[in-house]
C-alpha cells in the first residue's frame, strides 16, 4: 500500500495530491530559505497562526449566505485576510512603537491564535453550515480531498515556485547585505515584503495539506538541513526545495494509505530526518565529517609536532604524539627516534623553513592561507616556486626549525 | 514595459525635486540642508557639502558625529528629515549606477552561503537585473576586479574563511563591479591590517588617477595627509570643508572633537593652517 503511494499507483486524485504537496514542499523550501538567510525564521509562525480566525470567519460568511461553508477557495481567501493583517500589524509594532521583532511576533501570533480558536468553538456551538473537517486545517488532511483542491493546491504552489525563482536575486541580496542592495537601489522594504507575502502564500496553500500548526516547519526545517550541504546560497535554496518537496511528497503519500493519520505531522517527521541525515552525514558542515576532520587534523599537527621535537632533540611529552610516532615506526617506545624518524624529521624541519619563507612572499598569499603547516610543500606549490624558496634560504643563513 | 520597477528604484524623479536641485552644481556630490535624525536627536544636522570630481574626500569627526550617516542618506539608505542631494547634477533615481558604495564590513552576517566570485558579482545587480543569467563576460569582469585587489586567487572561498582585511578588499572589488564614477567607502581601513590598508589605498589612488571620485569616512588621522587630498569634518553639524592644507587645522580639529585630542597628537599631524 505504502509503495504503491510513493509511486503514484493510487489513483487520479491521490497521485494529484501527492504532486501538489510535493509543489507546495518546493515553494516552502525555497521561499523558506530567504526567510531562514534574512535571519526572520519566526515570523512565518506568527503568519500561519493568524490565518486561523480567516478561516473561522469564512466559513461563517459562507454558511451564513447559504452553502455548507466549507469551499476551499473561500476558506484560504478568509485565511489570506486575517495572515495579512497580522503581518502588518507585527510589521507596524516593530516600525512604529520599540517593540523588537520576537516580541511582536509572540503578540500577533497568541492573539490571532486565540481569536481563532474561539471562533472555531463558536461556530461548533452554534450549529451552523457543516463544520466537520475545519479542524483538519490545524494539522492538515489530504484523505478525501476534491479534485479542484488538489488542483487549487499544486497550480499555486508552481505559481510560488516561479515568483521565488524570479525574485531570487534581489531576495539574496536584501539578506546578505541590506545596506549595500539600498544603495543599489533596490527597494528593501518591498523586497522584504515580497518574501513576507510568498512566505505567506505558501503558509495559505498549504493550509489543507500542512496544517497552520506546523507549516512552518515545511518552512524552516529544509533551509536549515540544506545549508549543511553547500555554501552557495543559490545551491542552498535548490536544496531546501528538493528537501521540501520531497517531504511535502512522502507525507501526503504516507496520508493516503492511512486517512487517520494526519498529513501535517508526517510531512514534518520526513523533513525532520533529512535534517538529521544532513547534520549528521553531509560533507562539509556535517557533525560526523567535522569529527573526522579534526580528528585527523589532531593527528597531523601531533606528528608534525613530533617530528620536529626530534629534529631540535627535543623531548617529546605528550603520550599521543610518540604513540603516533611509534606507530609510524618513527621513534621507539621509549622515545629515541629512529633511522626513518630522523629522516623525516629532517624534511619536516626543511619544510617549516620553506613555508616561512612562502608566508613572507605575497605572491603566494592564496596558498599560504590555505597553509597548515602540514601538508608537503611539494603537494601545494611547483617546483620552480620551491628551488626560488630553497634559494632565499640558502641566502640567509637558514636553518630552519632549529 | 520595466518590469524591473517594483523592486529596482530609479529613473521615477519628480519634477518637484527636479527643479530644485537644477540650480545645483553637477558635481559629483551635492548635499545641501541634510538633516537625519534618529529619534528626538538629530545625527547629522543642516549639512551642505560640495566633493569635487577626481578628488578624495575623507569624511572625519567623532565617534557618533554622523560620518557613517551622512552617506547613509545621500544613498537613501536612513530616510532624510530634509534636504537635498544630487550627484553628477542629478537626482539619486537618476544617478544610481555612477554610484558605488562599501558598506562597513561589521554590518554582515560573515556565515552566509556565499562565495567570493558571488559576493563580486553583487556589485552588477543592476546590469543583471531580475532574470539576465550571468555569463561569461560577466565573470570575466567579476575576476578582474578581484585581480585589482589581489584577491582573484579566493574567487571560490566561502566569505567567511577570509581574513578582516581579505573581506574588505572583496567588498572593495564588489564596488569595482559596479563600474561608478563615484565610490562612497564606510570606514574602508576598520581593522584591518598595514598590507590590506596599503592595497585598498592604492586601489582608490588608481581610482582617482582614472578621473573618479572618491568618498571615505576615515578614523586615522595619522594618515589624512598621506592619503587624501579634501576633508569633510563633521560632528553633527559641519566644521569645516576644503582641501587638507585649508581645512586641516588644528583649529577645526578642536571645534571638530570638542578639545579631545591630546596636544602631542596635534604635533604629529603636520597640520596645515600655519
Amino acid at each position: 500500500m505504502l509503495f504503491e503511494a510513493l509511486t503514484l499507483q493510487l489513483g487520479y486524485n491521490a497521485t494529484l495530491v501527492a504532486v501538489g504537496a510535493a509543489l507546495l514542499g518546493i515553494a516552502a523550501g525555497a521561499a523558506g530559505t530567504f526567510l531562514f538567510l534574512r535571519k526572520r525564521a519566526l515570523v512565518s509562525d506568527a503568519i500561519s497562526h493568524s490565518t486561523l480566525p480567516g478561516v473561522g470567519l469564512a466559513f461563517l460568511a459562507m454558511a451564513v449566505l447559504g452553502g455548507d461553508g466549507r469551499h476551499l477557495a473561500g476558506l484560504l481567501a478568509g485565511a489570506a485576510l486575517t495572515s495579512g493583517l497580522g503581518l502588518l500589524a507585527m510589521h507596524w509594532l516593530t516600525r512604529k512603537t520599540r517593540l523588537a521583532e520576537d516580541a511582536a511576533i509572540g503578540a500577533v501570533l497568541s492573539v490571532f491564535f486565540g481569536f481563532g480558536v474561539v471562533l472555531l468553538t463558536v461556530i461548533q456551538t452554534v450549529s451552523i453550515g457543516r463544520p466537520a473537517g475545519l479542524t483538519d486545517f490545524l494539522l492538515g488532511a489530504t484523505a478525501g480531498m476534491l479534485y479542484h483542491d488538489a488542483v487549487l493546491i499544486a497550480v499555486a504552489g508552481a505559481l510560488a515556485v516561479v515568483a521565488v525563482w524570479a525574485l531570487r536575486r534581489p531576495m539574496t541580496l536584501v539578506a546578505f547585505d541590506a545596506g549595500f542592495a539600498a544603495a543599489a537601489g533596490i527597494n528593501v522594504r518591498r523586497v522584504d515584503l515580497a518574501v513576507m507575502g510568498l512566505v505567506m502564500a505558501v503558509t495559505i496553500i498549504g493550509l489543507k495539506v500542512v496544517g497552520l500548526v506546523l507549516i512552518v516547519a515545511l518552512l524552516i526545517i529544509p533551509p536549515v538541513a540544506a545549508r549543511f550541504w553547500s555554501e552557495r546560497s543559490d545551491r542552498v535554496v535548490g536544496i531546501a526545495g528538493v528537501f521540501g518537496g520531497l517531504s511535502g511528497f512522502v507525507g501526503a503519500a504516507i496520508s493516503a494509505t492511512a486517512p487517520a493519520l494526519p498529513t501535517g505531522p508526517i510531512i514534518v517527521l520526513t523533513a525532520f530526518g533529512l535534517f538529521v541525515v544532513s547534520l549528521l552525514f553531509a560533507p562539509g558542515r556535517g557533525l560526523l565529517v567535522g569529527w573526522l576532520r579534526h580528528r585527523r587534523q589532531q593527528r597531523r599537527i601531533h606528528m608534525r609536532q613530533g617530528l620536529l621535537a626530534i629534529a631540535q632533540d627535543l623531548p617529546i611529552y605528550e603520550r599521543y604524539t610518540l604513540n603516533l610516532l611509534v606507530g609510524a615506526g618513527l621513534a621507539r617506545p621509549d622515545g629515541v627516534p629512529t633511522e626513518l624518524g630522523h629522516k623525516r624529521a629532517a624534511k619536516a624541519c626543511r619544510d617549516e623553513a620553506r613555508w616561512a619563507v612562502a608566508r613572507r612572499m605575497h605572491s603566494h598569499e592564496a596558498t599560504v592561507s590555505r597553509y597548515d603547516g602540514l601538508r608537503p610543500i611539494e603537494a601545494v606549490l611547483t617546483q620552480d616556486e620551491i628551488r626560488e624558496i630553497d634559494r632565499q634560504i640558502a641566502g640567509t643563513d637558514g636553518e630552519g626549525c632549529a | 514595459m520595466n518590469w524591473r520597477l517594483p523592486f529596482f528604484r530609479g529613473g521615477d524623479a519628480t519634477a518637484a525635486s527636479a527643479a530644485s536641485v537644477a540650480e545645483l552644481s553637477d558635481k559629483p556630490l551635492a548635499v545641501r540642508g541634510l538633516t537625519v535624525a534618529y529619534g528626538q536627536k538629530p545625527a547629522v544636522f543642516s549639512l551642505d557639502m560640495t566633493v569635487e570630481d577626481g578628488s578624495m574626500t575623507a569624511i572625519i569627526g567623532p565617534n557618533g558625529a554622523g560620518k557613517s550617516t551622512t552617506l547613509k542618506a545621500v544613498l537613501g539608505i536612513v530616510p532624510r528629515l530634509s534636504g537635498v542631494v544630487t550627484v553628477y547634477g542629478q537626482p539619486l533615481a537618476r544617478s544610481r549606477e555612477r554610484i558605488a558604495y562599501v558598506p562597513q564590513r561589521a554590518s554582515i552576517d560573515w556565515d552566509f552561503p556565499t562565495r567570493v566570485i558571488d559576493v563580486v558579482l553583487m556589485g552588477l545587480v543592476r546590469e543583471l537585473g531580475l532574470l539576465r543569467p550571468v555569463n561569461a563576460a560577466h565573470r570575466q569582469r567579476a575576476f578582474g576586479c578581484l585581480d585589482r585587489v589581489g584577491m582573484r586567487d579566493f574567487a571560490d572561498r566561502q566569505i567567511g574563511q577570509l581574513s578582516g582585511g581579505q573581506q574588505q578588499r572583496v567588498f572593495l572589488a564588489r564596488a569595482l563591479a559596479q563600474g561608478a564614477d563615484l565610490y562612497l567607502l564606510d570606514e574602508p581601513f576598520a581593522g584591518v591590517d598595514a598590507a590590506t590598508e596599503r592595497a585598498i589605498i592604492d586601489v582608490l589612488k588608481a581610482l582617482r588617477a582614472e578621473g573618479r571620485t572618491v568618498v571615505a569616512v576615515h578614523h586615522d588621522l595619522s594618515t589624512v595627509r598621506d592619503y587624501f587630498d579634501r576633508v569633510m569634518m563633521i560632528n553633527v553639524h559641519k566644521v569645516a570643508e576644503g582641501p587638507v592644507d585649508e581645512a586641516f587645522t588644528e583649529d577645526n580639529l578642536q571645534k571638530a572633537y570638542g578639545g579631545r585630542l591630546a596636544a602631542n597628537l596635534m604635533d604629529q599631524l603636520q597640520l596645515g593652517g600655519h
